[in-house]
């Protein structure tokens, strides 16, 4: 079980955490009633909401200074000014594009593996090994010697993505696949199911939930990677807008940048979340 | 081995009683040889030289203490463990070898959790059926078991009596021709357990399979079985021939005393009671 400590543990304390904030929240529910008829949707941007409102007090008044930070208008007018000039969709799409290229390169090759490890003895002897010892080295650590390999082209922002989320993808795949339910795995062998099929009905199937923590996972550190090696090595994308904008003290543009990222990352939480609850619907701890 | 077999008792159940069994066995019930079985995990010898044969359509029991094999026994047959020993041999109506269409029915239902319940029955027909034939023959047997309106469902949202009875649907929709049942009942409360006997009653009636039934419960052995089999430690303790015809009601004096002799003869082998 030690080697999956990484995402498990991380999946773990996140499972307790929004189980905590239920409870929290239930707590609320029974000690007083807003009249909105969304109220449980927009409770969760309450408190985003309010931050932004203080920043932008504390700049407007003149507790912040506008060279440490931008005042959310300022970041607003950026944005404004960015997405006219057409550089932000151009930077947007260049980032989403490379991150998803190396989400499906890595992704696939971790699931692949995963699926293959899990299943075969085999294959599980041969690789799991190398794959847990390449698992321990941060892979951002590589950058000097991808720099070297590839240059600061797409290459490298590519292999260092894909690298990044492959480990999670593959340890959570791997990890659902062992677990499937043996009595089931019984019980599909007795009802005549072999080979493809069997994977297809029961162990495809049982190990999805798992795969998609992974997956989840996963997103994380692509965007994180992303962020890190568009900052050091790029001429496009997000993180290079963000660096370049520092040479010019333009603040505005670094938060700017800071904010693409993290509504990028939302997103593909969404998506992921929507999908996990649309392909699990079979199981009552996702069913809303 | 010791085999009874009981005078005529006079009750009013024992009407329409005749010599021959109670249910003629169906198309595709098969005859159970076996001889001289043996299995052993590794020191272990669990079933030590099992003779027995079972007719087509017959409705067996085997009972016996935890541990003296009778589960064992259900999985050798079921192909899903291997006779270290011995041989199992499948015979057709007209004594030909063949390889029979055995279901089993565990104690828990295994029922494929991101399946619908009509598509976990359809598991049970086996790959390269037409859909829409395999969903018209599920529903047509989720509505012998009497859950046709929980089709749609997802198991999850189902008493674990009628998953149970999803499970069997599972088993019967393929129409096997050998049913083995291990302890599927034994999970089950009192009330949810006696109406399921029933139902196995009379699915077994109807079909006509030959029904290997594994249980620690004596009484419903004694109420669903043709006939009822001892196992201690690997052998053969006692077959006992059950011959009152179906369905048997609960309360019965002549079972409850068939019930008894066959507790102590599974209690008594220790000189414990």
């Amino acid at each position: 079980m030690s080697t999956f400590d990484t995402p498990f543990a991380r999946a773990g304390a996140e499972a307790g955490k929004t189980r905590a904030d239920g409870a929290r929240s239930g707590g609320a529910r029974a000690g007083f009633r807003l009249p909105l008829p969304g109220r449980d949707r927009l409770l969760p941007y309450l408190v985003p909401v309010a931050i932004v409102a203080l920043w932008q007090l504390g700049c407007s008044v003149g507790w912040i200074s506008s060279r440490i930070m931008p005042s959310p208008a300022d970041v607003a007018s950026a944005f404004w000014t960015t997405t006219i000039s057409g550089q932000l969709p151009e930077d947007v799409l260049v980032s989403a594009g490379r991150a998803f290229a190396g989400l499906l390169v890595g992704g696939s090759i971790g699931f692949l593996l995963g699926i293959a490890n899990g299943v075969s003895k085999l294959s599980e002897q041969l690789t799991d090994t190398v794959l847990q010892m390449l698992r321990t080295i941060p892979h951002l650590a590589m950058i000097p010697l991808v720099i070297l390999w590839f240059g600061i082209g797409e290459e490298s922002k590519l292999f260092l993505t894909s690298l990044g989320v492959l480990f999670p993808v593959y340890l959570n795949t791997y990890h659902g696949v062992r677990n499937v339910d043996r009595d089931l795995i019984e019980m599909g062998k007795v009802y005549g199911m072999s080979g493809w099929t069997l994977f297809r009905k029961v162990i495809f199937p049982g190990a999805l939930p798992s795969i998609f923590v992974g997956l989840r996972y996963a997103l994380g550190i692509m965007w994180l990677t992303l962020i890190v090696s568009e900052s050091i090595a790029a001429s496009s994308g997000i993180g290079h807008m963000a660096n370049n904008a520092r040479e010019f003290m333009m603040t505005d543009v670094v938060v700017l940048a800071l904010v693409i990222y993290a509504v990028l990352g939302k997103l593909a939480d969404v998506v992921a979340r929507a999908l996990e609850r649309q392909t699990l619907k079979w199981n009552p701890a996702y069913v809303k | 081995m010791t085999v009874i077999t009981h005078e005529r008792f006079h009750s009013s159940e024992a009407v329409e009683f005749d010599e021959s069994p109670a249910v003629t066995a169906g198309a595709g019930a098969a005859a159970i040889t076996l001889s001289g079985l043996e299995k052993s995990f590794g020191a272990n010898r669990v079933l030590r030289g099992i003779n027995l044969h079972i007719p087509a359509g017959q409705f067996v029991a085997v009972i016996g203490k935890s541990g003296c094999g009778k589960s064992t026994l259900l999985r050798i047959l079921m192909g899903l463990d291997e006779p270290t020993s011995g041989e199992l041999r499948f015979e057709g109506a007209d004594g030909a070898e063949i390889q029979p269409n055995a279901r089993i029915v565990f104690q828990e239902p295994r029922l494929l959790p991101w399946l619908s319940v009509a598509d976990n029955v359809v598991v049970g027909l086996g790959e390269g059926i037409e859909k829409k034939r395999a969903r018209a023959e599920a529903k047509a047997v989720l509505d012998e078991v009497q859950l046709a309106e929980k089709a749609g469902e997802w198991p999850a949202h189902l008493s674990g009596g009628q998953r149970q009875r999803v499970a069997l649907a599972r088993a019967l929709i393929s129409k096997p021709g050998i049913l083995a049942l291990d302890e599927p009942l034994g999970a089950l409360d009192a009330l949810t357990r006696i109406s399921m006997q029933q139902l196995l009653n009379r699915v077994w009636r109807e079909l006509g399979c030959t029904t290997v039934l594994v249980t620690h419960d004596v009484s419903e052995a004694v109420h669903l079985a043709d006939r009822v089999i001892v196992l201690e430690e690997g052998r053969i303790a006692l077959d006992l021939a059950i011959p009152y015809p179906h369905p048997r009601r609960h309360g019965n004096p002549a079972l409850a005393e068939l019930e008894g002799r066959l507790l102590s003869a599974i209690l008594g082998s220790d000189g414990g009671h």
